[in-house]
């Protein structure tokens, strides 16, 4: 089975706010907001990293779940925030620059 | 051949734009339809705008949906009945079309909202009045109850608009100003200014009841509000960061009310 790796997507702006990312698309002007495990895999998609390998560090590590269960939840997840713009999801790793919404997201409100 | 020029400042926000046409009836028809948001006195304002008016018989589709986008550093603004452009840098810009207050209306929402958004200001589909000084905006979209908490208003309230109202960031906080875009009651908001004190989310309901929000509904529901004209990933950027740097400053709270003028007195 090929490898998934997630990068952040382009033309959106996003903010933390108490461990939930609130992301909005530049497209649509639709808001999203992920809950603290949506946030800890956007916070780890740099295009490198491998979606198996970001389950396995940031979610099986803090959290009781299945492992299989959570790389599957954690697919389907990745896959509804590409299909809105908000993620890149390739079977090689993604090069490209941090966008300003990742650069955003580290001013965390609380 | 010798043309007069005929110009006439809207000020709205604190931010007068002169617009200058060579009809004398149509600044008349201006003067009508602004009213006291027209300023005749004040210092001259820093942005400008020439209407050149077309006959009727030149809007190809007065149906188009109004579109608004960047090019080359200039926005450009089209809808069935005008067509405009804006430069922002030089805070100058023109727009042709019919003698009719709508399409400057519409103009004139979209220039204040691109002028706004990088001095951390708004406007939004939202109700606004003053009361004992200090302002509170009522948002909601059509039918939620802007219109009718308006007309419910008590004397001593001076109402800001029942529509559209303009926020702007100041050196004590957000404020809010008076706008002469007005919805169904059909009247020109009072123009003066205050303290942005409070966001209430309206809801018709049973009963009157302030609830508070929380930070992520309130920026969803505001953000649901603010006016977008343009999908532009910079000036939607700049709008949601501003959005977010609202709610975190403005209490915003959820307002079910009966249409009763008794609601006010639950607004303090």
């Amino acid at each position: 089975m090929n490898a998934t790796y997630i990068a952040r997507g382009t033309k959106l702006a996003g903010r933390k706010l108490k461990n939930q990312m609130v992301i909005m698309t530049a497209r649509d002007s639709v808001l999203s907001v992920l809950n603290e495990v949506g946030t800890l895999i956007w916070d780890a998609a740099d295009g490198a990293t491998p979606l198996e390998a970001i389950v396995e560090r940031k979610v099986c590590a803090g959290y009781d779940v299945d492992r299989t269960e959570a790389l599957k939840d954690a697919e389907e997840f990745v896959q509804d925030l590409a299909s809105d713009g908000i993620l890149i999801v390739s079977d090689q790793p993604i090069v490209s620059s941090p966008n300003k919404a990742s650069e955003a997201a580290r001013g965390e409100h609380s | 051949m010798i043309a007069t020029v005929h110009e006439c400042a809207i000020d709205i926000g604190g931010m007068p734009i002169l617009l200058r046409t060579d009809s004398s009836d149509f600044v008349r028809l201006l003067q009508d339809r602004y009213g006291s948001f027209i300023n005749a006195t004040g210092p001259r304002p820093v942005f400008e705008l020439e209407v050149e008016l077309l006959s009727l018989d030149s809007i190809k589709d007065p149906d188009q949906d109004v579109q608004v986008w960047r090019e080359s550093g200039r926005w450009l603004m089209e809808r069935g009945d005008f067509r405009a452009e804006w430069e922002t840098e030089r805070r100058r810009g023109w727009v042709r079309q019919t003698a009719n207050p709508y399409s400057i209306d519409c103009v004139l929402r979209i220039l204040h909202s691109l002028i706004l958004a990088p001095e951390g200001g708004f406007l939004v589909h939202a109700a606004s009045a003053v009361k004992n000084g200090r302002a509170f905006l009522f948002a909601g979209v059509s039918g939620a109850g802007k219109t009718t908490i308006s007309r419910l208003a008590p004397s001593d309230v001076a109402v800001l608009t029942d529509e559209i109202s303009y926020v702007r960031s100041g050196p004590h906080g957000y404020e809010a100003f008076g706008t002469p875009f007005a919805g169904e009651l059909a009247r020109i908001g009072a123009n003066i200014r205050a303290q942005l004190e409070a966001v209430y989310l309206l809801v018709q309901g049973q009963e009157n009841k302030i609830e508070p929000v929380s930070e992520i509904d309130a920026l969803q529901a505001f953000l649901r509000n603010v006016l977008f004209f343009t999908h532009d990933s910079e000036l939607v950027e700049r709008v949601f960061l501003n959005a977010f740097d609202f709610v975190s400053g403005v209490p915003v709270y959820r307002l079910t009310f009966v249409p009763d003028a008794k609601v006010w007195e639950l607004i303090a």
